[in-house]
This record gives structure tokens, C-alpha cells and sequence, in this order.
């Protein structure tokens, strides 16, 4: 690796600075009134109405922000519990079990990754609505409880991370292989499920589109939520600006204290795929 | 993180090894599955136990994704071949009839024509940016995950976010892009009016949220090629653009494809960002002659604005197939790339 020099320094900082901005325009806009945003030219400073406009979303009884965001988490948390687990079944099984039918199987896993599942929405919705789920919750938590790309990242990280000599004694001591996957595999398997679940939540927690045509007014995510706040007639653009920020807080906090391991996965993720 | 850092590493030495990394040597299975089979040969019931299991370890994916993934893929070209309202159900079989109808559908075409043009506006630069960024992080910097953490911090922001915060600042009368044009004598642009503007400004939303993305997929990538090439290629006298053309893309390649066919999947079912550029309650029509509707907006109108379901599954099915197409053409032009050098 080259030593590098100042102004690569000076072209990172300005790309940080491009990825920093619509973020802080977003705050500086949450925490003024509409008719400041309104004003020309724009204000570039922070005001001091945030917590009021945080007040005024939270008040606010056409969206149930407050609700909202539980929802988020209720879907973002189910959906990641469920694809972690899952994941390092089948992914466990893939990298260490023999069994007929295993590499065929996994290539047809490998493809699930490929298709955009979403485009199926038409038939989705008929299965949602004979299932009498339309509205609720769980039409936007059952098509999400699995993913291809977390039982592949689990196989790959568990072919390498778990040696062949420890399942293989712990079958001579008599361990069945749910046995041996709780002991075991699981503890190994941590870091990666670790990893699998942070990006499987944050990708719940962001997703729009299906939520956005399968839930009523009653049962909203917050990205729904937000989309409703900034879809009417009239917008009251401070109001929408602290939604905004409300919705994209938590993740930017998870973002901060974990970052370095999302880093990692998604780099890890590319190199696999 | 060491954890992770030790798999990255792991593999990267599997993948210089001769065998793929997905498929494990068939000879080595045949030496040991005998092996395996006689030690589990000794209890009837624990050997039917270590049969079975495999099986049901893989179960749950396989069970949920045949009903919530493969279900609705499949039978979305059932529904395509019928005419299929949203209240009154099934309305009898018509064949091609849909796809027919489609094909001189000026709506479509014109959805069509917004969806590739964005696509194409939004991935060419981002390509380029993602792989002089990912170039740029491949020194021995300072502050390594903080220069990381900052490109990636767009994507930890929601589609609809981005839409949102975009759509103010590209407003027509009190957007900070309009301001900073007329203040530098441009004059302001009105940019939901005309297609070329509209198309420009969701192109920037999309590649705000993915640029620093694929750097780090490129970073990782760029990583993983062997310093001796580069040692190799310097005492043979090579330009550092030369070691550019000739080692760092070709050993990107692969990665490229990656990146493009995700890109593809992603951009041709664009859909959050121009909705949430527009406002009032017919956002889904696109602007007000539809100059940045996309198809999958158009899909969407059909199914639940228009009821039309059977329609509606015609262009999810052309979608599937415009996916298809359009990623093989990618791989078609990147593999260009290398055999020119």
C-alpha cells in the first residue's frame, strides 16, 4: 500500500462532505419553520423550532408517527431474528452435513438471489388478501422471513470457520445434530450472524415499496408514515423534514456504533457474490 | 471485526486456489463420505437422525421462500394471461392478449424509455466515481474507517428519506440547487418540468445512495489482487495508467459484472425516488405528462389506481425479462473490456 498523499486527502474530505450534506440540509430544515424553508435564499444554519416540529410529527394524528416507528421495529426485528436464525440452519447444513441433493439445492439458492422477488407483488397481494392478512403487519413481515444472500453468507463463513474434526467427535461422543448445532456451530457462527442480522435490519427497517402498497392507514412502517406526511396536497415541509430525520435517527445511530462491521460485511458480501 | 477481517481473508485464499468457491471438489467428497457413513453405521436410529436433519435444517428457507417467493413469481404469469380486476377477480383467460396490448401501449413505452434513460444516466458515472473512490481508499490512509464509514452513510439512509430530503432540494422555488444556480447567473430550472431535468435529478438521488457502496464492493475487490502483479508490471517499465488498464480492471472484472447486474436489478425496478419527487396524490403518474414515470410506477397505477391485475402482472413479467436482457448485455460489455487488452 502507497502512503497517501495530501490531496487524496483533500478529494476524500470533499466526497465526505457530498455524502454529509443532504444529511444536514435534512436537519437544518427539521429545525426551522416552513416559512423559512420557504424563504430565499435558504437558510444553511440550524434554527432553534426541532423540538417543536418533533412535537407537531408526534402530534400529528393522520400518520401515528409514534406507532409508526414501532412498527418499523417490530417488522425490522421479526424479519431479523427469523432471517439469522434460518440462515444458520441452512447455512450450517450447506457447508458441513452431506446430504443427496446438496449442491443442486444450494445453486437454486444462489439464484433466489437474482430474481427481485418484489416484481411478484400482483400475485402477493391476492395471496395477502385470501390469507386476510391485507393491511396488517405480518403481510409485510411473512415474504421477508428468509433470504438467499444471508443462508450464503452463513455457508460460506461457516465452511470455513468450523473445523470437520470438532462435529466429527462431538457425533462419536453421540451428539445429535441439533445437539451439535446449538454447542457447537452457533457459538462459531456468531460474528456472522451478527453481521447478517445488522444489514438484514437495516434493509427491513429502509424497504418501501411493498410496505407501501400492503399496509392500510391504521398499520404504517415509518418510511410509510413519510410518505403520507409528504404526499398531501398541502405539505407543511418542517413537519415532514423532522419525520425524516425521526425515521433516519435510529439507523444512523446503529450506523455509528457498528459501523465497522457493516463495513465488513457488505465488502465481504461483494467478494463472495 | 478480526473475525470478519479473518473470513475476508480466508476467502481470498480459497479463491486463488484452483477450485471455484461455491461447488467443493467432487473427488474429495467420494473419499471421505464413506468415512462419514461408517461411523454414523452403528445405532439404526441415530443414522436415520443424521439423514434426516440436513433436510430439515434447510426446510424453513426453502418452505417460506416457495410460498412468499416462487408462488408469486410463478404465478404472475398466470395472472398475465388473464384479464384479472382487483374487485371482481378472474375474468376469464385471453391468452397473449395482455402482452398484445402492451406492445402498442404508448404509456408503457414512454415508462420504458424513463426507466433505461435514468438507468443509464445514473450507472455510467456511478460506476466511474465508485472506482476512483474505491482506488482512492486503497491507500494506507488515516482514520481507514472513518473515510469508510462516511461514503457508506448515504446508503444507511432510506430510499424514502432520500426522495424526500432530494425533492426540497431540488425544488423549483426554494431549493438550495436553484439558489446556487441563480446565484452563479444560470438561472434557476424548473426540474419536475421537463424530462431531461427530472431524469438528471433522480439520477443524482440514486447514485447519492450507491456510490460509496460500490466503492467499498470495489475496495474489497481491489484488495484482493496480489501486490506482486503490481511489483511485476513496474519493473517491466509499465505507466501507472497502463497498470491501471491492464491489471486493476481486468482483476476487477468479475466485481464489475457484480456490481452492474445488482445495479440492473435495482434500476429497472426503480420506483421510491421519482414517486416522492413528485407530490400531491397522483405522484404516481410521473409529472404531469409522465416525463419521469418509471415502470414500475406504471405497474403499480395499472394494478391498484387502474384495478387492472392481469395487466399489471404483463409488465412485472416484462421486467422479469427486461432484467434478464439488460444484464446480459452488461456482461456482453465488460467482457469487451478485458479481451481488449
Amino acid at each position: 500500500m502507497r502512503r497517501a498523499p495530501v490531496t487524496l486527502y483533500v478529494a476524500l474530505a470533499l466526497t465526505a462532505l457530498l455524502s454529509i450534506a443532504p444529511l444536514y440540509f435534512m436537519l437544518v430544515m427539521a429545525s426551522r419553520t416552513t416559512s423559512e424553508i420557504l424563504s430565499v435564499p435558504p437558510p444553511l444554519v440550524p434554527g432553534g423550532e426541532l423540538f417543536d416540529n418533533i412535537e407537531r410529527v408526534f402530534a400529528n394524528e393522520d400518520v401515528i408517527f409514534g406507532q409508526a416507528l414501532l412498527n418499523s421495529l417490530i417488522v425490522a426485528g421479526v424479519t431479523t431474528v427469523s432471517v439469522v436464525v434460518c440462515s444458520s440452519l441452512a447455512g450450517f447444513a450447506f457447508a458441513k452435513l452431506r446430504f443427496r441433493g446438496r449442491n443442486a439445492l444450494l445453486l437454486v439458492v444462489v439464484g433466489t438471489m437474482m430474481i427481485p422477488v418484489q416484481l411478484g407483488l400482483v400475485p402477493l397481494y391476492m395471496l395477502m388478501n385470501k390469507l386476510g392478512l391485507n393491511g396488517q403487519l405480518s403481510s409485510v413481515i411473512l415474504p421477508f422471513l428468509v433470504t438467499g444472500f444471508g443462508v450464503f453468507m452463513m455457508r460460506q463463513y461457516a465452511s470455513q470457520a468450523i473445523p470437520d474434526e470438532l462435529i466429527e467427535a462431538a457425533r462419536l461422543d453421540g451428539a445429535s445434530t441439533w445437539r451439535i448445532f446449538r454447542s457447537i456451530v452457533f457459538p462459531v457462527l456468531r460474528p456472522a450472524a451478527a453481521v447478517l442480522g445488522l444489514l438484514t435490519f437495516m434493509e427491513r427497517w429502509n424497504d418501501f415499496l411493498w410496505p407501501y402498497l400492503a399496509l392500510d392507514a391504521e398499520h404504517p412502517t415509518v418510511q410509510v408514515a413519510l410518505s403520507r406526511l409528504s404526499g398531501g396536497y398541502y405539505t407543511d415541509q418542517a413537519l415532514v423534514m423532522a419525520g425524516t430525520l425521526m425515521g433516519t435517527l435510529p439507523l444512523v445511530v446503529v450506523f455509528i456504533i457498528f459501523g465497522r462491521q457493516i463495513i465488513g460485511g457488505i465488502m465481504e458480501g461483494g467478494l463472495k457474490a | 471485526m478480526s473475525d470478519v477481517r479473518r473470513a475476508e481473508r480466508a476467502t481470498q485464499a480459497r479463491r486463488t486456489s484452483a477450485t471455484g468457491p461455491v461447488v467443493p471438489a467432487p473427488t474429495l467428497q467420494a473419499v471421505r463420505a464413506p468415512r462419514g457413513w461408517r461411523k454414523r453405521g452403528g445405532g439404526g436410529r441415530r443414522g436415520t437422525e443424521a439423514r434426516v436433519a440436513p433436510y430439515l435444517f434447510v426446510s424453513p428457507f426453502f418452505l417460506i421462500f416457495a410460498v412468499f417467493g416462487l408462488f408469486p413469481l410463478l404465478y404472475t404469469a398466470w395472472v398475465s394471461m388473464h384479464d384479472w380486476s382487483l374487485l371482481s377477480g378472474n375474468e376469464g383467460f385471453v391468452g397473449l392478449g395482455n402482452y398484445q396490448d402492451l406492445a402498442t401501449d404508448s404509456q408503457f413505452w414512454r415508462a420504458l424509455v424513463n426507466t433505461m434513460g435514468i438507468f443509464v444516466i445514473a450507472t455510467i458515472p456511478q460506476l466511474v466515481l465508485a472506482t476512483l473512490l474505491a482506488q482512492a481508499l486503497n491507500h494506507g490512509l488515516r482514520a481507514r474507517t472513518f473515510w469508510r464509514m462516511s461514503v457508506l452513510v448515504p446508503n444507511v439512509t432510506s430510499v424514502a428519506a432520500v426522495g424526500i430530503i432530494f425533492s426540497l432540494i431540488f425544488a423549483r422555488d426554494f431549493g438550495i440547487v436553484n439558489w446556487a444556480l441563480d446565484s452563479v447567473g444560470i438561472g434557476a430550472i424548473d426540474w419536475q418540468a421537463h424530462r431531461w431535468s427530472s431524469w438528471l435529478a433522480i439520477s443524482v438521488m440514486v447514485d447519492w445512495r450507491w456510490t460509496g457502496y460500490n466503492a467499498l464492493i470495489l475496495l474489497a475487490a481491489l484488495q484482493s489482487v496480489p501486490k506482486e502483479l503490481y511489483e511485476a508490471a513496474r519493473i517491466d517499465g509499465a505507466s501507472a495508467w497502463r497498470q491501471f488498464w491492464s491489471i486493476t480492471v481486468p482483476m476487477l472484472r468479475p466485481t464489475l459484472v457484480f456490481v452492474t447486474i445488482v445495479a440492473t436489478i435495482g434500476g429497472v425496478q426503480l420506483f421510491t425516488e421519482p414517486l416522492l419527487f413528485g407530490s400531491g396524490v397522483n405522484a404516481i403518474a410521473g409529472g404531469t405528462t409522465g416525463q419521469y414515470q418509471t415502470v414500475a410506477m406504471y405497474l403499480v397505477q395499472e394494478a391498484f389506481t387502474g384495478q387492472r391485475f392481469g395487466y399489471a402482472a404483463t409488465i412485472a413479467w416484462v421486467l422479469f425479462l427486461l432484467i434478464g436482457v439488460v444484464s446480459a448485455v452488461n456482461l456482453l460489455l465488460l467482457r469487451r473490456i478485458r479481451s481488449a487488452d
